[in-house]
């Protein structure tokens, strides 16, 4: 008999106490209920972001582009496909979309990042797909803007840019506007640990720092 | 089978060394005195938690209830994600895929994201034997494979161990397998941190194929989730070209939308956060992004088992917070190590008698009685696991697997039984005890507050407690005499 032929089996076997008739929907299972989202909760989240020692930055749209500079100054940055080209600073690296090389703000080509090329790089930035105001999560899906996993993973330091439109209330409000099929990255704070001695210690593998601009 | 730590004594003598170890005592009440108060703030936060844990217990309870359905509804949705699905009955027969899949990819290395499972099926030792080495990624898990030692919590394996252990772990062992730790290191948890990240960092970047556990399988869409602090989950499940994860059978959700009620009870029963630092779901393959060939193992290794006890089946809810562990007075004192197993605590008690079978080992069959049946873990379980519910009734399996065995219990039992169901023996036998009562009452010893007491008897039960003497006179003598309290 196959494993799965198997384990089913015993599964089915293990079950003889569940009624025949019982469907999952007649296990009955109460939730609590929605929250809308409301101003306030803009303010939480940017309160919960700076709670994990993540730098939150608030400003207008016209001020963005100052406060990316401020951010990135002196920093060699990747950015992924997709972004807004408002926002790409110049003399990043343009990482590629699927299959296609990344290059760099000249358009001259550059070829696949590997791994190693995004060590060598200090910074990646960012959009995300939303903010969570009761967790303070940002989420990214990996979309355009976005970029590829790796892209966010392997460099020292993240700059997110999220719109306050983004912000959702809690984590059933996100999970149910985000599509489970794209790949998800929550995001909660720089990493952290506390395996020694239950000692938090920010910053093992993954961007050592995070920085959210929170826009109107 | 489920990996035991061979040589374990049975829980009572392994305790006893344990309690010797005044430093781990220390680092334990430390580590699980913060904890405590760090869930009970988060948790205090939530004016709904109790509904949330109502609402997790009956997720998994449908769940379970309808494994069949789901499991292949799993199989389904992971396989049109293309995905690459295996039914494991067994630890060997999971070890057996990842062994395979290493060797399919001519590798001799693989990164592993912590992962108990993987851990219960002895999966790093039966790769070794096949020529692979599988690197712990974990900064805990790393500080036990470097040290050659045993996880002793489902959390932060090495809370036994104390900075400057792991100092020295570090020097002595990285340069090894690796980067070697920098000369001038510290004991300062930052500096280790930065060691670890250093020494990892190489293997991330060239490892071809990964390992993983999974927190929640959501049968729905195949997606499946991975809930870390660190980054290293995210290093293994996205940088290789090749993921196998080990799931157990146990960790399905029904449907995406349910998947939110466990992200807010685990982080918060956990590590007392909000949030986590780091959850990734993926759905199988996502092309140009992570690995583009993805093994699912579905392991089974004795949850059937679980899962065919009524009483124990709820067992299966388990979400690995370890809110239990860091509540229970026993744990506290005893760490990890006494449970001798990689499920240790009050959960462990239950899981690892149902995983392995009652009856058979002295030392599985000491585990539902390494409890005080407090109730801690059952108020402190995310998903209202009844703990003390299944330790009463292992208890009971245990007894019933020994009967027909002479014992002095059993022996003492019949004895009382003979004379108790007769009225003239059970008044000769008050009539001999009020003499013994008398006598004691004269020339026996007392406890403070004047009770008459027996001393030291032959058994472990009267060790902590004073046997108290008989009564001079039985009650029903006393009624006798004195036609029932009226003269």
């Amino acid at each position: 008999m196959s494993a799965r032929a198997e384990i089913l089996g015993r599964v089915r076997a293990a079950l003889g106490d569940v009624p025949a008739a019982e469907t999952p929907g007649d296990v009955a299972v109460d939730r609590p209920g929605p929250v809308p989202t409301t101003a306030a909760h803009v303010e939480l989240f940017a309160e919960r972001v700076a709670d994990y020692q993540a730098t939150v930055v608030r400003c207008t749209a016209p001020e963005l582009g100052e406060r990316l500079a401020e951010a990135l100054r002196g920093l060699r940055v990747v950015v992924p496909p997709g972004l807004d080209p408002a926002l790409v600073p110049d003399g990043a690296l343009v990482d590629g979309a699927t299959g296609v090389p990344a290059e760099d703000t000249t358009g001259a080509a550059r070829g696949v990042l590997t791994a190693a090329d995004l060590d060598a790089v200090d910074a990646v930035l960012t959009t995300a797909a939303l903010g969570i105001a009761e967790t303070g999560t940002i989420v990214l899906d990996h979309g355009a803007g976005q970029g590829r996993r790796a892209l966010t993973l392997v460099p020292d330091t993240h700059v997110c840019v999220v719109r306050t439109a983004q912000v959702v209330a809690d984590v059933p409000a996100a999970v149910a506007a985000l599509d489970p099929t794209r790949p998800l990255t929550w995001i909660s704070g720089p990493s952290a640990t506390s395996d020694i001695e239950l000692d938090r210690v920010e910053g093992v593998h993954g961007p050592r720092t995070l920085v959210v601009l929170l826009v109107d | 089978m489920s990996a035991t730590f061979l040589g374990t004594p049975a829980f009572p003598t392994a305790a006893r060394a344990a309690l010797a170890d005044t430093q781990l005592r220390r680092n334990l009440a430390h580590a699980t005195g913060t904890i405590r108060g760090k869930r009970a703030a988060v948790v205090g936060e939530v004016a709904e938690w109790e509904r949330l844990r109502l609402a997790g217990a009956a997720l998994k309870d449908r769940t379970l209830r309808h494994l069949d359905t789901y499991l292949e509804q799993l199989e389904e949705s992971l396989t049109r994600a293309g995905a690459t699905v295996h039914w494991a009955r067994d630890a060997a027969e999971a070890n057996r895929v990842v062994a395979d899949v290493a060797k399919a990819h001519g590798t001799d290395e693989v990164v592993k994201v912590k992962s108990m499972a993987t851990a219960e099926i002895g999966l790093n030792e039966a790769l070794a034997a096949e020529g692979i080495t599988a690197w712990e990624t974990d900064l805990a898990e790393l500080i036990v494979q470097l040290g050659d030692d045993l996880p002793s919590h489902i959390l932060v394996p090495a809370i036994h161990r104390n900075r400057s252990e792991v100092r020295e772990i570090f020097l002595r062992e990285m340069g090894r397998h690796g980067r070697p730790a920098p000369a001038d290191l510290t004991d300062a948890p930052v500096e280790l941190a930065a060691a670890a990240r250093a020494h990892l960092r190489e293997k991330f970047l060239r490892a071809k194929v990964a390992v993983s556990g999974a927190n929640f399988a959501v049968a729905e869409t195949g997606t499946l989730a991975v809930v870390e602090s660190e980054g290293n989950g995210r290093m293994c499940l996205t940088l290789p070209e090749v993921l196998v994860s080990v799931v157990g059978i146990e960790k399905l959700v029904p449907t995406w939308a349910d998947l939110d009620v466990f992200l807010q009870l685990l982080p918060r029963s956990s590590t007392g956060e909000r949030m986590n630092p780091y959850t990734s779901t993926w759905t199988g393959v996502t092309p140009g992004d992570g690995p583009q060939e993805v093994h699912v193992v579905l392991l089974d290794n004795g949850r059937t088992n679980v899962l065919a006890d009524e009483v124990g089946r709820q067992a299966l809810r388990c979400i690995r917070c370890s809110a239990c562990l860091n509540v229970c007075p026993v744990y506290e004192r005893t760490g990890g190590h006494s449970y001798g197993s990689v499920y240790p605590g009050p959960i462990g008690a239950i899981l690892t008698p149902m995983l392995r079978g009652v009856g058979a080992d002295a030392q599985v069959d000491s585990l539902p009685y390494a409890s005080s049946l407090c109730g801690a873990c059952f108020e402190a379980c995310p998903v209202r696991i009844d703990i003390p519910e299944v330790l009463v009734h292992l208890r009971s399996q245990v007894v019933d697997s020994h009967r027909g065995r002479p014992s002095v219990v059993g022996a003492a039992m019949k004895a009382a039984s003979w004379t108790l169901s007769d009225a003239r023996r059970t008044a000769a036998a008050e009539r001999l005890s009020g003499v013994a009562g008398r006598v004691l009452d004269r020339v026996g010893r007392r406890a403070p507050g004047g009770r008459a007491v027996l001393g030291a008897l032959p058994n472990p039960w009267s060790d902590a407690r004073d046997t108290p003497a008989p009564a001079p006179e039985s009650f029903r003598a006393w009624w006798a005499r004195t036609d029932g309290g009226r003269s």
